[in-house]
């Protein structure tokens, strides 16, 4: 069976300034399914991922999730960009993990995942605590949940934030280089709690460099090159079969895995 | 000083006096309050148009902080007391005073606020929009608690000088602490006495304020990154 289109992508298409950074991206993410995006510094990946969650707005396109075009609406052939209030909704069913975990530094690990919970899905306050009990255990962190960010570790931290993301249910989780700004020795933890969500079903979009979790977690690699998709397709033949002598030059860098 | 308790001695005449300057005390804390309560709720709305408003807005946001900060507080109380009665408005001295310090502070507040807003890192913004929350829930419940600890010291500044700025509010008549006090020496003569007597009250005052403030700072201080 396959399964549904959750987020597509059409012809996306996002300058700053004379600099186009998105030049047309084609792109699909079924559910249940990990999509990786990869490629050199500067091809445009953390900037389609903010597209997605309207952290930057697209200059053409149409971003959709479940057919929903994602921060603009078409009315009498006039691109119009939704109201506040529709945009947050949005954001509200996609997640977003951060490169610098960006946890809110005045709440303490359980605020950090409640305030969503209760302010934007309107929960009370006890299910609220529940639930961030619940994601917070998932992440190994429920004895550390009275704790503010700056008593956590880096990787401590970065899972909090996942358990953040997640505790909202969102539809689709937005990952970038997560764990760039770790310390070698807490990579693991995080890219551990990662392959569970995966496992457990989450729809994920992934930026990352650990080329190893790519090829061993991901459904789908998409390869972005200069702002356009290069190469798409499983990890087997991304990395089997790459096509562009550009790919071929990436992957090297690698330590020659691929 | 002679602190014996006959007529003419500085204890018994300020004992004498007592009801007078606690009047004045009360009236100096009073605007000074009020002053405070209103520039602190009217500067964060300036402060937020500052950082975020639509343009126009921000503008003229931008005009009225400049202005307010580069004319004298005195010149503003003047303008307020008689400058409005040109104008058929009657605002009785107390008032005027109290709305022209407002002013002032509030331009004062307002600026410490935008800087305080923007100096929150940017990722504070957007982790909060990750998670759906709309504009005035992500200032209210993400950006506003982080920038006021950056805001406290200024703020408390921002009161001394309020406290002190009361004081001009005798050159329109009302009997703050220090017209208080210049209506005892006028009977007393004890002028040096009243004065330092004054100056030690106002300094109590503002003591108070720095208290609450390092108060409210040590209470906020694990907001760090
Ligand atoms: N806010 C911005 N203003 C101007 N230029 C920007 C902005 N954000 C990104 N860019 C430019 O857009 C291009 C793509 O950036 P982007 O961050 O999407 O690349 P990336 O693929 O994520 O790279 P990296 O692997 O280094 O994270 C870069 O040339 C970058 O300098
Ligand atoms: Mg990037």
């Amino acid at each position: 069976m396959v399964e549904q289109v959750l987020l597509r992508a059409i012809g996306v298409r996002k300058s700053f300034g004379a600099l186009e950074v998105l030049k047309g991206i084609d792109l699909e993410v079924r559910q249940g399914q990990v999509v990786s995006l990869i490629g050199a510094s500067g091809s445009g990946k953390t900037t389609f991922l903010r597209c997605v969650n309207m952290l930057e707005e697209h200059d053409a396109g149409d971003i959709l999730l479940d057919g929903d075009p994602i921060g603009y609406r078409v009315e009498g052939g006039k691109r119009r960009r939704m109201s506040e209030t529709a945009v947050s909704a949005q954001r509200a069913r996609i997640g977003m993990v951060f490169q610098q975990f960006n946890l809110f530094p005045h709440l303490t690990a359980e605020e950090n995942v409640m305030l969503g919970l209760t302010k934007v899905l309107g929960k009370t306050k006890a299910e609220a605590r529940d639930i961030a009990g619940h994601w917070l255990g998932k992440v190994g962190l429920e004895a550390r949940r009275g704790h503010y960010p700056y008593q956590l570790s880096g990787g401590q931290q970065q899972r909090v934030a996942m358990a953040r993301a997640v505790a909202m249910e969102p539809r689709l989780l937005l990952f970038d280089e997560v764990t760039s700004a770790l310390d070698p020795e807490l990579v693991a933890e995080v890219l551990q709690v990662m392959k569970a969500l995966a496992e457990s079903g989450m729809t994920m979009l992934v930026v990352s460099h650990e080329m190893l979790f790519v090829r061993d977690v991901s459904h789908h690699v998409v390869f972005m090159d200069q702002g356009k998709v290069a190469q798409a397709g499983s990890p087997a033949e991304v990395f089997g079969n790459p096509e562009s002598e550009r790919l071929r030059s990436f992957l090297g860098r690698f330590h020659g895995f691929f | 000083m002679d602190f014996s308790m006959t007529p003419g001695t500085f204890l018994f005449e300020a004992w004498q006096a007592r009801f007078s300057l606690l009047n004045g005390l009360s009236v100096t804390i009073g605007s000074s309050a009020i002053t405070i309560v209103l520039a602190t709720l009217l500067g964060i709305l300036v402060g937020i148009t500052l950082a975020y408003g639509w343009w126009p807005l921000r503008l003229l946001a931008r005009l009225y902080v400049d202005f307010m900060r580069g004319i004298p507080v005195l010149v503003l109380i003047l303008f307020t007391y008689y400058g409005l009665a040109l104008f058929g408005i009657n605002v009785p001295a107390f008032w005027a005073g109290v709305i022209a310090l407002s002013a002032f502070a509030t331009a004062h507040v307002a600026e410490n606020l935008r800087g305080a807003v923007q100096s929150v890192p940017a990722g504070q913004m957007e982790a909060a929009k990750s998670i759906g929350l709309r504009f005035d829930q992500r200032l209210r419940y993400v950006i506003i608690p982080q920038a006021f600890r950056r805001m406290l010291p200024p703020w408390v500044n921002t009161g001394l000088e309020v406290v002190k700025g009361t004081t001009l509010l005798s050159v329109i008549g009302v009997v703050e602490l220090l017209l208080a006090s210049q209506q005892v020496m006028a009977r007393n003569y004890l002028i040096i006495d009243f004065y330092l007597l004054a100056g030690a009250m106002y300094l109590a005052v503002n003591f108070a304020l720095a208290q609450l403030g390092g108060m409210l700072e040590r209470r906020f201080s694990y907001l760090r990154y």
